[in-house]
């Protein structure tokens, strides 16, 4: 919030002011009023491995993450093209390939990936678009600099945290709300069905008929699911509700069965459809893989968008977006050791104790070392795991981020963070100005994710 | 609307309601242990008894003890029938079909559950029940509040209802066939001393003590409360009372489907019997026989009406 000078960064002026003139006490009583909002509304999540601490909450801090419009305008140039990007990219390497032709990305990385699924070879989505709903993971180390940390365009989650940490925003502090203009994320379940209703298979007859899939309540993210069915007006459908019958997808309802022309999955592609992917699913629906592959569906996200999550795919994108949209990335990539690549890998175990080391299919914080901080035990024991398995590793730096306010018991505190914007593709590009702001809560940490500690804040992009 | 909502929604009520007379069912227990001169662990038999759970406890308990009793039916999730796995199950439901209902239902539903855990993870003092069996009532009557005052009158609210009242003339009925012998119409007992704590323990358990005493002059006689119980229309926990209801809500299904079923022809029934009977038919028929048909009857509406409604796949 504060410059080096001890001056409050220009998009926060307002607020310090405003925060200055606040008694710690009551505020102490907001953050303890938020989480009884949390806990009574039931926005919880499940945290797997523990049977006994089935649902938590995610900590909320009061004092909201503020980004001015400039700042915003420039970052969402560059998630867009980003995005771009990645569509093309996705509807290369299941048609022409020529990205790989053209000797850009290894063939292998491609075709040996576990999320590349060759189902899709050769199938166009409806309006071409396979990432219906990105979350582009960001940092940012200083003024105008960020850099991308991950693409989620698999089944990004968390955008009901976006939407109800602002309405408990509001709800708390309505006179922040009309002293500082900031811009709307409220529209959110809106354009989501637009944008899904939009890409329905060309052959639906009026008006499409949309559903959310869910694994079902026992889901760490079944909140959002149920959430974002309710605040689109349309139907949460579980796996056993679905059936194909005469070639489309149809759910069991209380007069029988109807038609779903559009399916919002939160359900990963091995178990989506238990006759192409993984036979033992019972979350999916056997059969739906030939509706979609005879036009009958539109499934957002595509199968097989999760190539694009993939640490390795990551560390090309820089090569990705100037391939696809002939310009040099607007946003910047970590610097990126593939540890598959023996020179790399050698790198990576010499200096171990500065990088942090993921899965290249990790997600979640789960499987990751971040060497500063770990044991000398954690890494050697790592090392081991590393050497064994290289291909499944990527290694980088940490960044010298930048930190925000959280608001503690003594006051204010800095912390790390990072910035999860949601953009809808359909015909058009729509980034919702915000996003989830994910907070390391422990002092000098830097893993933001809810099933490790970290909890969230509201993001304001202020209007200019 | 999915068949899956429908069934949600459906069990969501019977399981709120089942917590709510089952907490009844310990409170009537109480009342006659603590009134009751000579009164022993083993009346909480017939409380166990009318929970349908007297096999199981046996199963779990080598000895039948007042407090152990109140613990099984209070708060073991071992037994599904307890107040917490009830609300547990109730809950559960609720999450599944939180897109269909209203958010002051969700919430009211959220909170029991979220109070409930916490009184429930200890074993409760004696000196607290009373209390507790009072919490118990009053969230699940704010569930009920929240329900009738926000939802729409739609087939959601039908299927919530429909649920609700199976499982309390399921309820109602079961209590009063574990007391049938005190009803039986047998002369001899009429009047007698114990007699009158079971008969007030019966109508303590669907509280009905009080509005007993208005409607029938406040003397208990066998046939005057099997007939509150069974036939009352008046009386919200009467089968009649619960057939009425369940068979305006399966007429307005019929209406909005455009469709009748078998459960309709079911429902009309059984309504039919309970409307044109008389106590003392009921009673020459024998009321253990008469309750264990309704009881069955009942179950298979309830079977019906899941088909019917394509509840399950």
């Amino acid at each position: 919030m504060l410059t080096a000078e001890n001056l409050p960064r220009p998009p926060y002026k307002t607020y310090h002011e405003w925060y200055a003139s606040q008694d710690a006490a009551h505020l102490i009583r907001k953050t303890q009023d938020a989480e009884n909002i949390f806990r009574k509304t039931g926005i919880t999540f499940a945290v797997y491995g523990h049977a006994d601490s089935s649902e938590k909450l995610i900590p909320f801090d009061i004092i909201p993450r503020i980004i001015s419009a400039r700042e915003w305008r420039k970052l969402a140039q560059g998630i867009e093209q980003r995005v771009l990007a990645l569509n093309a990219f996705l509807d290369d390497i299941y048609h022409k390939q020529e990205i790989i032709k053209a000797g850009r990305i290894p063939r292998a990385l491609i075709e040996r990936n576990v999320t590349f699924l060759p189902e899709m070879i050769g199938f166009k989505p409806p309006g071409g678009v396979y990432t219906h709903i990105v979350g582009t993971d960001i940092v940012r180390t200083g003024e105008d600099q960020f850099y991308v940390l991950e693409d989620n365009a698999r089944t990004p989650s968390g955008v009901s945290y976006m939407l109800e940490n602002r309405e408990t925003m509001m709800q708390m502090f309505p006179e922040l709300f009309a002293l500082n203009k900031v811009q709307r994320v409220e529209d959110y379940p809106r354009l989501l069905r637009q944008s899904l209703a939009s890409l329905a298979p060309p052959g639906c007859k009026g008006r499409p008929r949309v559903a959310v899939l869910t694994p079902g309540i026992f889901n760490s993210a079944y909140y959002e699911h149920s959430f974002l069915a309710d605040q689109m007006g349309v139907e949460l459908v579980e796996g056993g509700d679905l059936r194909v019958i005469d070639g489309r997808v149809k759910m069991r309802t209380t007069r029988g069965y109807e038609a779903i022309d559009v399916l919002y999955r939160r359900v990963d592609d091995d178990y989506l459809d238990p006759m192409t992917f993984r036979a033992d699913s019972a979350l999916g629906i056997p059969g739906i893989m030939d509706v979609y592959r005879a036009g009958n569906i539109t499934i957002a996200n595509a199968p097989g968008t999760g190539i694009c999550d993939d640490k390795a795919i990551y560390s090309y994108m820089p090569e990705i977006v100037e391939f696809y949209t002939g310009r040099k990335a607007l946003l910047e990539n970590v610097p990126t050791w593939r540890c598959s690549e023996p020179d790399s890998l050698k790198y990576v175990l010499e200096h171990i104790e500065e990088l942090v080391i993921k899965e290249v299919h990790g997600s979640g914080g789960y499987g990751m070392l971040v060497g500063p901080t770990a044991s000398k035990k954690e890494r050697t024991d790592f090392a081991e795991k590393l050497a064994a398995r290289p291909d499944n590793y990527i290694a980088q730096p940490t960044l010298a981020l930048s930190t925000v306010p959280i608001f503690v018991n003594k006051g204010i505190a800095p912390r790390h963070v990072d910035l999860r914007p949601y953009v809808l593709v359909s015909d058009k590009v729509k980034i919702i100005p915000g996003g989830l702001t994910r907070v390391a809560l422990k002092q000098g940490s830097l893993v933001v994710n809810s099933s490790q500690g970290g909890g969230t804040k509201d993001t304001w992009v202020l209007e200019d | 609307m999915l068949g899956r909502t429908a069934n949600g929604l459906y069990w969501m009520f019977r399981y709120i309601e089942r917590a709510e007379n089952i907490a009844r069912l310990v409170d009537a227990g109480l009342r006659v242990s603590l009134t009751r001169a000579g009164s022993s662990d083993e009346d909480w038999h017939g409380v166990l008894e009318s929970a349908g759970v007297r096999e199981a406890y046996s199963e779990v308990h080598a000895e039948l003890t007042a407090a152990d009793a109140i613990d099984y039916l209070l708060r073991d999730t071992s037994n599904p029938s307890s107040v917490m796995s009830c609300i547990e199950f109730g809950r559960n439901n609720a999450r599944m079909v939180r897109t269909a209902l209203t958010r002051e239902t969700w919430e009211a539903t959220n909170e029991c559950w979220i109070d409930l855990k916490a009184r429930l993870s200890r074993k409760v003092k004696q000196t607290d029940l009373p209390e507790l069996i009072d919490v118990i009532k009053h969230r699940c009557g704010l569930i009920r509040g929240a329900f009738h005052g926000s939802m729409l009158r739609n087939d959601l609210y039908n299927f919530s209802r429909i649920g609700t009242f199976i499982e309390r003339a399921d309820n109602t009925s079961r209590i009063l066939d574990v007391k049938y012998y005190v009803l039986l119409p047998a002369i001899s007992q009429v009047g007698s001393k114990l007699d009158n704590y079971q008969w007030e323990s019966i109508l303590r358990s669907v509280s009905a003590h009080r509005s007993y005493g208005w409607v029938y002059d406040g003397e208990y006689q066998s046939a005057n409360i099997a007939d509150f119980l069974i036939l009352k229309v008046q009386m919200p926990r009467s089968l009649a009372y619960c057939y009425e209801k369940i068979t305006s809500n399966l007429d307005y299904l019929a209406q909005t489907y455009d469709e009748r079923l078998k459960a309709h022809e079911t429902a009309a029934a059984i309504r039919s019997t309970l409307k044109r009977g008389s106590i003392s038919d009921i009673m020459d028929q024998g009321l253990h026989e008469f309750l264990e048909d309704f009881v069955s009857r009942n179950n298979q509406l309830s079977a019906e009406i899941s088909e019917g409604y394509r509840f399950y796949q």
